[in-house]
């Protein structure tokens, strides 16, 4: 069977408010329960587009928030420790949001609350995927063209993918299946990548140096 | 000639322009038509002059009318605007009538333009009632909303929110100021342009001058702040932040910097107010600056040390995104827009109060490093994700997605 070339994309994100807001820790479950499921992931994975910075302290938008709105740092930890990774699909990460945050509800006194101005905003983003034009044949192509990715690219193929994927992997990982046990190691090192604690450009470096080290001499 | 293309290119990188020519690609020959109220002054004109260049630059029939009217229409459009952001303003019914005939009058003009065009963005509320009057558009509307309307008085926003149920989409600079609407609301943040002339670099003797024309003395620390004299922008605070540094480090001069005549009637209560509290300490120096005097902010941006923003309430807070981009760490009140410019530690510090500014201040002077390490991440980080080229990434982005339906995920060909 002829392997298909690699077709390098590009993308984009387009934020848009759902004008659903939460004051209060019950409001937020409430809207949990019923928000869309692009908008969990959004708050989940949206930050890697967006102006932040580097090693940001909590992993999520909902983390961030109980630490940063509500002052409350137990549950800021609960909620940033949730890897998206872990669920097979996005029902199953709302379930496991609210019993969280259930369960911060029946741990205190008073329902905790913000200011006006620190409401939780609920989002969504639109993906606009182009086409680069760039095609790879072989594996090592895959290693020459990652140094230069950008950060659409790597989110694309890296963390968009596994949203597309029925097998929830990465687009290196579903590519490289093709070529059987000649890419089976470096299938393996892929998975072990964990992108939920990187930021885009270091999962770039990380991803260029694991294809940089397996192909080794045959790139330089 | 060099296009402006490459100019940004040169600025932003050679890969943002490629970006921006991937995404252009499906819009080819597109026709975008801006409208907005004024050709020349203020933030919008500004930025449109370059963004519709740009979309042209990238093969997109982008196009820019101006609506216009007489001086009671620009009374009630000014109405709108205080109101929209909150200030509770009645509105005589004359001149709502006014606002309404002078966009008939308006529409009769651009009616045929308006509805060939594939894509309309109305910017604020001047022109918003527009849509009504092209019954036959074919193409999409969007209202680019550019102010604060987090907590509009209801009145005039229940007036003007009929209007915008016809639009296809809006356009908000924060989450914090979205309204509900009954269509997508899309968040693209504001930015600044690195070619304008509060923006550019500056020769030393421009500096120099600077110095000499405000009698700064450039061997001691500089603090600034340019904003209008408004009690939002806490300037009292700012003093009152520069006295509790002044104990520690008597060296230590202030720069309150802001616009001059302002139709904003409370602007000369506070500036007797910031002159009272200044106390005629000559190391304050209150400067009341021509709208237009954007190479003398740049120079000043650039001759300050650290740059304060000790806002109460802000909408996004551009000048923070240039003293940023002048390689500035910026102390700025934690709120609104200043949020997402200001990350503690990295560009700045988010305070709350002028003892939290005095802090912060006092930390920076003492540990230069770390000053010049922040000032450093600031403009990186405004290159990163607050120049024009973002904006207009943004705009097609949105514009894409709009003209190919209002799914999660859109994708192109080649």
């Amino acid at each position: 069977m002829e392997i298909r070339a690699f077709a390098f994309k590009d993308c984009a994100l387009t934020v848009i408010a759902t004008a659903r807001r939460a004051q209060n820790l019950r409001e937020f479950k409430d809207i949990l329960e019923t928000i869309g499921q692009a908008s969990i992931y959004y708050h989940f994975w949206g930050h890697l587009l967006r102006p932040g910075f580097d090693d940001p302290e909590y992993n999520n938008d909902f983390a961030s928030w109980a630490h940063r709105g509500l002052h409350d740092s137990r549950l800021a930890e609960s909620l940033s420790i949730i890897d998206p990774s872990d669920f097979t699909n996005l029902e199953t990460l709302r379930h496991e949001l609210i019993r969280v945050v259930e369960e911060r509800l029946d741990e205190t006194e008073m329902v905790p609350w913000v200011k006006a101005d620190q409401q939780f905003h609920f989002l969504r983003s639109q993906i606009v995927v182009f086409d680069t034009g760039k095609r790879i044949t072989e594996p090592e192509g895959l290693a020459l063209i990652l140094p230069h990715a950008s950060v659409g690219s790597t989110f694309f193929h890296f963390i968009d993918a596994r949203r597309r994927s029925p097998e929830h992997m990465d687009d290196f990982r579903t590519w490289l299946g093709e070529f059987g046990d000649e890419c089976a190691q470096l299938r393996e090192q892929l998975a072990a990548v964990d992108p939920y604690f990187l930021t885009l450009t270091e999962l770039r470096s990380q991803l260029t140096l694991l294809f940089a080290n397996y192909f080794g001499a045959k790139v330089s | 000639m060099t296009s402006m293309l490459e100019q940004y290119a040169d600025i932003a990188g050679e890969d943002v322009v490629e970006h921006l020519r991937q995404l252009a690609g499906p819009l080819k020959n597109v026709t975008v038509i801006h409208v907005n109220s004024t050709r020349m002054g203020g933030g919008v004109a500004e930025i449109l002059a370059k963004l519709v260049v740009l979309q042209r630059e990238l093969g997109i029939d982008s196009r820019w009318e101006v609506i216009s009217g007489e001086s009671q229409f620009y009374g009630c459009t000014k109405s709108f605007h205080n109101a929209l952001q909150g200030k509770q303003i009645a509105i005589p019914d004359a001149l709502l009538k006014v606002y309404e005939e002078t966009n008939a009058q308006n529409a009769a003009l651009l009616r045929g333009a308006l509805e060939e065009a594939d894509v309309v963005m109305i910017h604020d509320p001047q022109p918003v009632p527009l849509s009504k009057h092209c019954p036959n558009r074919k193409g999409k509307w969007i209202w680019r909303c550019h102010i604060d309307v987090s907590r509009p008085y209801r009145k005039v926003w229940n007036y003007l929110r009929p209007f915008l149920l016809d639009y296809d989409a809006s356009i908000f600079s924060l989450a914090e100021f979205v309204q509900p609407l009954p269509h997508p609301q899309y968040l693209i943040p504001p930015s600044i342009d690195p070619l304008a002339e509060k923006n550019i670099d500056l020769d030393p003797a421009e500096l120099r001058r600077v110095y000499d024309q405000f009698n700064l003395d450039p061997a001691r620390p500089i603090l600034l702040q340019v904003s209008r004299f408004d009690r939002f922008k806490d300037p009292v605070g700012v003093i009152q932040a520069y006295g509790l540094v002044k104990r520690f480090l008597p060296p230590v001069q202030l720069v309150l910097a802001g616009g001059g005549a302002t139709d904003d009637p409370e602007g000369d209560e506070v500036l007797a107010q910031v002159r009272t509290e200044a106390d005629g300490d000559p190391d304050i120096h209150i400067l009341r600056l021509a709208p237009d005097a954007h190479r003398t902010i740049n120079a000043l941006q650039r001759a300050a040390d650290i740059v304060l923003q000790k806002s109460l309430r802000e909408g996004f807070g551009l000048t923070v995104t240039e003293a940023m981009w002048k390689g500035k760490p910026v102390i700025g009140g934690d709120t609104g827009g200043i949020r997402l410019q200001v990350v503690n530690r990295h560009t700045g510090f988010l305070v709350s109060s002028p003892e939290g500014a005095a802090l912060r201040i006092r930390y920076l002077l003492q540990h230069t490093d770390k000053l010049h390490e922040m000032g450093r991440k600031a403009r990186e980080f405004v290159k990163e994700h607050f120049l024009l080229p973002r904006q207009v990434r943004e705009h097609l982005t949105l514009m894409v997605a709009l003209l190919h339906g209002n799914q999660e995920r859109i994708e192109l060909g080649r």
